[in-house]
């Protein structure tokens, strides 16, 4: 099957068309770059995901501390992802980099924590 | 009234940035005056990743970039005051600010250092018609609604811009259970990132709308309940004829930022009128001896990286300048021409020894295959190939020492647009 | 029972309201939204009239002269933005020349003074900008400039504290006469009162005609605006008209009472009386019209537009008085000059019904009323004297427009306070700024959340429906 994506690998944004027929020879034209080929494979085989969003935060000032996952997730985890993060109530203290949530949906990825909020 | 080396107005990535590379070149008797609750400025809104890749090799989100300098400046013990508005400066460098505690205070600075960052154009900026009702959202408004204090603009929503705030809002108000309808864009490009575009529109099939734009907004019972859209014709004029309704309860626009220069007037500070940010020489100082700008409010940046180089120098610039003070008998212009739409810094002093001196420029349009050349009387002295620009990314041309040496000799200095590398 | 009720919260309705407080009456203002002046009065070109304008002899030349008088004094004593600023007709063509002299000869039967005509040259001699093409001008000495919803604010603020009630959110849905008492449907609630007065704007006539037999017609005119940044309030300091041609009634260009430069009215007559959007055709002839009378205007310059409606009745004059019906008011068709009228009006009106009605004067009355003090417009040493007696005057909310904490809270506390974000920025300013509260709304809301003692989900626009956000994300 054809996919057609946009190339990010650089402002260029080389409109590729990628043929997985054959996972073992996945066939990507448009690119005019090898880096172009590089992230049509990896978007067709296993295209991945950093997610921020932020979760409530209880006893500070704050009412929510900002997150991230702790590497890109795969991209059909990303929803399922945030309804993790939706149900996490962080306590204050929290320093940015605490592990908030570990291994979110079975990833390997943690929630982890990219701000402070400290205690009233 | 009490008197101080250095004030720095702002205490965002700029004003944070400019701080510490003065107090390391030895300004220690400074402050940093912070109109919010804490430091970091917009960084803290912006809790989305991407931010770093220059300054620290590493991808950071908003907060996180924003932190290592809050670091940075808290190891110097820096002072800063947070809650503190400045409402004025004049061009004798006298700073007047106002807080809860200090009440009304002056300062008298020998430099000042403006760091304030800039602001969305609003819907009367574009002058769309329509409703003026509830649900219409600059997009860093809603982007402080959602991130900093947990609340929902609404749930059905069409953004009005591609630029980076209206591309990564679409996502978030995706990512918290909103439905983005659509991102129109008046340009037949976005100013936007690519990967913006794919990871926070692609991902989740929301249409982008090229050469379309709002020409109505509707409202019911106070809310607004959809906007009109249209394609555009090549002067950007809307087609009527095209118009479609496209229901919603929620509009945000990203249509522009500009930079905050009202105090740079008190001072009379001269303004670029392409920028909307100073008039500035190498050394990021304005017409105003001893008044500096650097970040967002000179011209607005791309990246967050860039915004800390370019404040940093002017740090270290604004230290040089209470040491020893200004000698600018004589100055180069340095002008953009044939696309390019503007060049920072405007002037370079041909008494200064400094290099590199970094050259930050837009293009007015989109161009391939071209090189961004440098031109001294005519005479290209640098240049850079692309095989892209456009608006949405600010180039940047470094003049290093020997070629900084060969400007002080010429008299017009010009950044060009050359096809294929030829003029 | 009320001795009077007033329907409309508008600078009409209000006006008469504190007018009607002198007396030891029971007075109450019923508006259908939830604060005053959030139609024709908030969104007018705000000027006071010289008066050489309206047909002599007619209740709008009448009252106009009479009102433009009385802002002077009226300012002071209830502490609401006006400056006489002067005026221009403009006239672009030497055949029209001689209109100038006709408006001219009517104003000083009209009554109004210091009216001349003077060159092309000379009118951009007082105003640089005015166009090359204008041949003459009419100069109107006396005209002036006002903030016209902070006039009806300081009007109701002044009539709530001398007993005046109002209700607010009440519309009055019917009007019945029993036993020579009216009794007057808000949304199913029945008051009852001894005389109703019809200040009901774009609504006068459905008011009147639930109750007179002589029926009235009230055309929702709208016009629209739009507002420049302050950064362009040199381009002109006197307010600037066109003389009416055949190609009809030209544009105004006017400075406001805050220094933003309003380019405005058009005219476009319509078959609702809520429709107060703003067209993308009525905004380019607004624009583009008042660009005639200065080249220099800059369309970058726009920070908002908005809309409003005149109340024009067919009869083509202002209907004040007495109905039909014993003890029935009308104040109808108060289009323009109905701001710069409404304090001649009110007087009367009021001493009218006093006299029918058989009301005494008030032992007490509190003739003036004391506004928010507005930090933007203080002196450093005023400032600095706020601030220590209330330290919410040092923490800067609206950055534009130099807003502090301290006024919005004043806002929300006082007397007929506000309620929503458009009420703290109709008082405060809060948000009318060049950045059009892009950083102060969330600021505002919370503040408006914790005075009133509401979620921050429950902060409305304006009233019912309008909240801002929809419910938390997490």
């Amino acid at each position: 099957m054809i996919k057609e994506m946009i190339c990010i690998s650089c402002p260029l944004g080389c409109h590729l068309a990628v043929d997985d027929g054959d996972k073992n020879d996945i066939k990507v034209t448009g690119n005019t770059c090898p880096r172009g080929k590089v992230y049509a494979v990896n978007e067709v085989t296993c295209p991945k995901r950093m997610v921020t969003s932020s979760v409530k935060v209880a006893g500070s000032d704050a009412k929510l501390v900002s997150v991230k996952t702790s590497e890109a997730i795969p991209k059909e985890s990303i929803f399922d992802c945030l309804e993790v993060i939706k149900s996490i109530t962080a306590t204050a203290p929290v320093k940015a980099g605490d592990v908030l949530y570990k291994n979110v949906c079975n990833s390997g990825a943690d929630i982890i924590a990219t701000k402070h909020a400290s205690k009233i | 009234m009490n008197t101080c080396d250095l004030v720095i107005i702002g205490g965002g990535p700029a004003g944070l940035a400019a701080a510490k590379s003065a107090y390391d070149a030895g300004v220690k008797d400074l402050l940093i005056l912070e109109r919010e609750s804490s430091l970091g400025g917009i960084l803290n809104q912006c809790i989305h990743n991407g931010f770093g890749l220059h300054t620290f090799k590493e991808e950071l989100t908003g907060p996180e970039y924003a932190q290592r300098y809050i670091d940075l400046v808290e190891e110097r013990n820096v002072p800063y005051k947070l809650d503190s508005t400045v409402i004025n400066i004049n061009k004798d460098k006298v700073v007047t600010y106002v807080n809860e505690q200090d009440g009304l205070q002056k300062v008298q600075a020998k430099a000042v250092i403006l760091a304030c960052g800039c602001r969305e154009r609003p819907r009367g900026g574009i002058n769309i018609a329509g409703a003026r009702a509830a649900g219409i959202f600059s997009a860093g408004t809603a982007q402080k609604l959602v991130n900093v204090d947990g609340l929902m603009p609404g749930r059905e929503v069409v953004i009005l811009g591609s630029g980076d705030i209206g591309l990564i809002m679409a996502r978030r108000m995706t990512f918290e259970g909103a439905k983005v309808k659509a991102v129109v864009e008046l340009m037949p490009y976005s100013s936007g990132l690519n990967r913006n575009i794919v990871q926070c529109l692609n991902d989740f099939n929301i249409p982008l709308k090229f050469s379309h734009t709002v020409v109505d907004i509707k409202a019911k019972d106070g809310r607004v309940s959809g906007v009109v859209i249209a394609a555009v014709d090549d002067k950007l004029k809307p087609v009527m004829e095209s118009a479609e309704e496209i229901k919603c309860d929620t509009l945000l626009l990203s249509v522009g930022l500009l930079p905050e220069n009202e105090l740079a007037g008190y001072a009379d500070v001269t303004l670029s009128p392409i920028t909307s940010g100073a008039v500035v020489d190498d050394k990021m100082m304005t017409n105003v001896d001893g008044i500096f700008e650097c970040g967002n409010v000179l011209h607005v940046h791309d990246l967050v990286d860039y915004v800390s180089e370019e404040s940093e120098h002017a740090g270290l610039c604004a230290a040089e300048y209470i040491k020893k003070g200004a000698s600018r008998n004589s100055q180069i212009d340095v002008k953009g021409t044939n696309g390019i739409r503007y060049v920072v810094p405007q002037k370079i002093n041909k008494d200064d020894d400094f290099a590199p001196i970094s050259l930050k420029m837009r293009v007015a349009n989109v161009f391939k295959r071209v090189e961004v050349a440098v031109l001294l009387d005519g005479v290209k002295i640098a240049g850079k190939k692309k095989q892209i620009v456009t608006p949405g990314e600010m180039e940047t041309i470094a003049l290093g020492s020997e070629v900084v040496q060969k400007v002080k000799a010429g008299s017009t200095l010009e950044v060009t647009l050359l096809s294929g590398g030829q003029k | 029972m009320y001795d009077v009720l007033i329907i409309g919260g508008g600078v009409i309705g209000c006006s008469l309201a504190r007018e009607l407080a002198r007396y030891d009456a029971k007075i109450v203002v019923a508006e259908k939204e939830n604060d005053v002046a959030t139609g024709t009065s908030k969104a007018n070109s705000g000027i006071v009239h010289a008066g050489f304008d309206a047909k002599t002899g007619s209740n709008k030349a009448k009252y106009n002269v009479l009102g433009a008088g009385m802002f002077e004094e009226l300012s002071k004593q209830l502490d609401f933005p006006y400056r006489k600023n002067g005026a221009f007709v403009l006239c672009f063509d030497k055949d029209d020349e001689p209109k100038l002299q006709d408006l001219l000869n009517q104003g000083v039967k009209n009554g109004v003074k210091d009216l001349r005509i003077v060159s092309g040259e000379e009118a951009r001699r007082l105003e640089p900008n005015i166009s090359k093409e204008v041949t003459a001008a009419l100069y109107i000495s006396t005209s002036g400039i006002v903030s016209p919803y902070e006039m009806t604010v300081a009007y109701a603020e002044n009539a709530f504290v001398n007993g005046a009630e109002f209700l607010l959110e009440k519309e009055v849905t019917d009007i019945k006469q029993k036993d020579g008492v009216f009794e007057v449907t808000l949304n199913n609630e029945k008051v009852y009162a001894k005389s109703v007065v019809n200040c009901a704007g774009v609504y006068a006539d459905v008011i009147n005609n639930l109750v007179s037999k002589n029926k009235l017609e009230i055309i929702s005119r709208k016009g629209e605006y739009c507002l420049l940044d302050k950064k362009c309030g040199g381009l002109t300091d006197a307010t600037l008209f066109q003389l009416p041609t055949k190609m009809g009634k030209g544009i105004l260009v006017a400075p406001t009472t805050h220094g933003n430069i309003l380019v405005g009215p058009t005219a476009d007559d319509i078959d609702n009386k809520s429709d107060v959007d703003t067209t993308y055709d009525g905004l380019n002839t607004a624009f583009d019209k008042a660009s005639i009378s200065v080249p220099g205007l800059n369309r970058r310059n726009i920070i908002t537009q908005f809309a409003g409606l005149r109340a024009h009745c067919t009869q083509n004059d202002f209907v004040i008085g007495e109905s039909d019906v014993k003890n029935f008011y009308n104040v109808a068709g108060i289009e323009s000059p109905g701001l710069t009228s409404a304090p001649a009006i009110a007087v009367d009106m009021a001493s009218k019904i006093a006299a029918n009605l058989g009301f005494n004067k008030k032992q007490r009355f509190t003739e003036t009323r004391k506004g928010i003090p507005h930090f933007a417009l203080m002196s450093d040493s005023e400032r600095e004297q706020l601030i220590k007696e209330n330290c919410l005057y040092g923490k800067i909310v609206c950055r534009c427009e130099n807003v502090t904490e301290g006024e919005i809270v004043d806002s929300i506390n006082r007397p007929l306070g506000a309620t929503d974000m458009d009420g703290v920025k109709r008082r405060t300013r809060a948000g009318m700024g060049r950045c059009q509260a892009g950083f102060c709304t969330p600021r505002v809301m919370e503040i408006l959340a914790r005075e009133l003692g509401k979620d921050m989900t429950e902060i409305t626009k304006n009233g019912k429906g309008s909240n801002l956000v929809v419910g938390r994300t997490k």
